[in-house]
């Protein structure tokens, strides 16, 4: 089997959530199919508007709970209980080395766990259900090495930013990515790698070398590869996307100072106990700017109570926080706290396009867990860093100085602030070198 | 006569349909309404069944929801052309039975409300300003298209086409 080769494989697994439901089972009843293929290897999923919003998406999960018991499917997800990508990892639903499909375009997440995770819509996932296979064309590959440890206050959310910032939306079109040097970070940092491969089109992003994946599923050692991209990690500035495009990705130095009314913490990019406990080593035992709103989300019910038992919620929730049920919430503007046209939002998802979050007129940046939570603090994006290494007393002293260089820039002024458009002028062409802060190639 | 849509580079799937206006949250019968409302205010109500829309790089980028995809199939867009296309939207269009088809040139040569002809079997798209080249498809693909979508296939079938 070749790239460019086009197969019919068998999946180990199809994964629904509640957004497609009507659309998948018209497909299967159009098929003339009255059951899946196989029951035991679907998961279903109500996360997408959960809990319902509005009684015609409250009528569409009833259809979907009595469609599950129908099948008997046991893998079963309701609302409140997370993003469906998050459960399929956390919760060993991904068989390392098969292929999974999903109702979703970031089931390449499962690649964190060395599963060929690829996304399709609704018909493409009736035809799964019904046959168990998938017709697929051999992606080419583009390898992409980490080296070097990361500093304090930068994520392997900034490492895979900075990996789009080179890349660009469409430069891993119908390719596969696969990560380097990345098998042995936690669980949840790879599902933030793998699930942004969605970012740059590709298929299927696949971390090598992870604790899961049993030992020959590795690459060729002769494989080819139609890119190479390097990323010393020990060099990595904090990255942020700039609206409404996720590859407009600059260091945060560029950006200080842009006022933003709200903050979304969550998602099954960084949705995670560990995005939660970064955001409240900078919000413990204070309180967010009062013109900033902070929503919290975690991702899954166990990552949910994992934040409650050693306390992170409650930081979070004493400095001001919304907690809300787990669940893909507003990262897709569907509930739990959708934009105003005007608004500017912070958000440690993975989308920024004009009306993802809610009203084509508001702004999305993006960006990791310490920006996010400095950004509530003080009400406009600011580099986490000195924050993290200062005394209490020059801590407050900084937050100060932003909100009162702030003012009353924000959604209800009548100049916003938001410097998005002259920040993107000023961006170099991203088709540019790719080895970054390393001058070696391998 | 067809005529013709134009649309540059990375038209994202929640221009084509945002998420607030998904048949999920609005009903089955009426989110073709909401069809580029916020990107190309009126393109629901002045589409022509047979339309074509054409486009950039990457067209169709973003979301895997399928209902964007729906909505044009119901408003009788009649195909797309663009420079390429991403891989769930061009899959949920063969799936639906929307031709899609790559061109170099269709973008610079067309120009928006001007009347245009696909045709897929000389390989065109016949503009007021010259003929543009398209890639054809791969056959396992075109088999899916004639026989309207991926479903219809199946049901006729019983199996994918061949991949030999």
């Amino acid at each position: 089997m070749r790239a460019g080769d086009l197969v019919i494989v068998p999946i180990s697994r199809v994964m629904v959530h509640d957004s497609v439901i009507d659309a998948v089972m018209a497909g299967l009843r159009d098929l003339g199919k009255e059951k899946v293929w196989d029951a035991a290897k679907v998961g279903v999923f109500v996360d997408h508007a959960a809990p319902a919003p509005t009684p015609v998406v409250a009528d569409s999960h009833r259809v979907l709970r009595e469609w599950v018991r129908a099948q008997g499917i046991q893998t079963f997800y309701d609302a409140g209980e997370g993003v469906c990508h998050q459960i399929m990892v956390e919760e060993g639903y991904c068989e390392p080395g098969t292929v999974i499909v999903g109702s979703d375009s970031h089931s390449n997440s499962y690649g964190a766990v060395g599963s060929f995770g690829a996304g399709m819509g609704a018909t493409d996932i009736a035809v799964a259900l019904a046959l168990g296979r998938t017709w697929l064309r051999v992606p080419e590959s583009i390898k992409v090495t980490f080296r070097g440890a990361l500093r304090p206050g930068i994520t392997m959310k900034d490492a895979i930013m900075r990996v789009v910032r080179e890349i660009g939306t469409d430069g891993a079109r119908y390719a596969c990515v696969e990560f380097h040097g990345a098998g042995d970070l936690p669980q949840g940092d790879r599902i933030t790698l793998a699930g942004m491969t969605t970012e740059m089109g590709a298929k299927a992003g696949i971390v090598v070398g992870t604790p899961e994946a049993p030992a020959w599923l590795r690459p060729d050692p002769d494989a080819s590869y139609m890119r190479t991209v390097h990323v010393d990690l020990s060099t990595l500035e904090p990255q942020i996307a700039i609206p409404p495009r996720v590859d407009q990705v600059s260091d945060v130095s560029q950006a200080i100072g842009i006022p933003v009314d709200i903050v979304f913490l969550g998602s099954c990019t960084n949705g995670r106990l560990v995005d939660m406990q970064q955001a409240a080593a900078v919000l413990r035992g204070r309180r967010i700017s009062p013109r900033v709103r902070l929503e919290v989300v975690p991702a899954s019910r166990r990552q949910f109570e994992d934040a409650m038992a050693d306390g992170t919620l409650g930081i979070l929730s004493a400095a001001g926080a919304v907690i809300g049920s787990s669940g893909c919430g507003p990262c897709l503007g569907r509930t739990g706290g959708v934009l105003a046209a005007q608004e500017v939002c912070f958000s440690t998802a993975n989308r920024n396009y004009k009306g993802r979050m809610g009203s084509p007129d508001a702004s999305i940046y993006l960006g990791s867990p310490y920006v996010a939570a400095v950004v509530a603090l003080t009400g406009v994006i600011d580099d986490p860093r000195p924050y993290l290494e200062a005394s209490d007393a020059d801590f407050d002293a900084l937050v100060a100085r932003r909100r009162a260089d702030r003012g009353d820039r924000g959604a209800a002024s009548e100049r916003s602030g938001d410097r998005s458009r002259e920040l993107v002028m000023a961006m170099p062409q991203r088709k540019g070198p790719q080895v970054i802060g390393m001058d070696q190639e391998d | 006569m067809p005529r013709a849509w134009v649309f540059g580079d990375d038209l994202d799937t929640d221009q084509m349909v945002p998420g607030r206006y998904a048949p999920f949250m609005v009903g089955q019968d009426t989110f073709q309404n909401y069809a580029f409302c916020d990107a190309r205010p009126g393109f629901a109500k002045d589409v022509r069944p047979g339309d074509i829309l054409i486009g950039g790089e990457n067209f169709g980028c973003g979301s895997s929801r399928e209902y964007a995809v729906a909505a044009l199939k119901k408003l009788g867009v009649g195909g797309i052309v663009a420079k390429n296309f991403a891989r769930i939207f061009f899959r949920n269009c063969i799936n639906l039975g929307i031709p899609v088809v790559e061109s170099a040139d269709a973008v610079s040569l067309a120009k928006d409300g001007d009347d245009v002809t696909l045709d897929l079997g000389a390989a065109v798209l016949r503009t007021p300003r010259g003929n543009a080249t398209i890639r054809p498809l791969a056959p396992f693909a075109q088999e899916i298209l004639s026989a309207g979508g991926v479903v219809r296939y199946l049901a006729a079938h019983g199996d994918f086409p061949s991949v030999e």
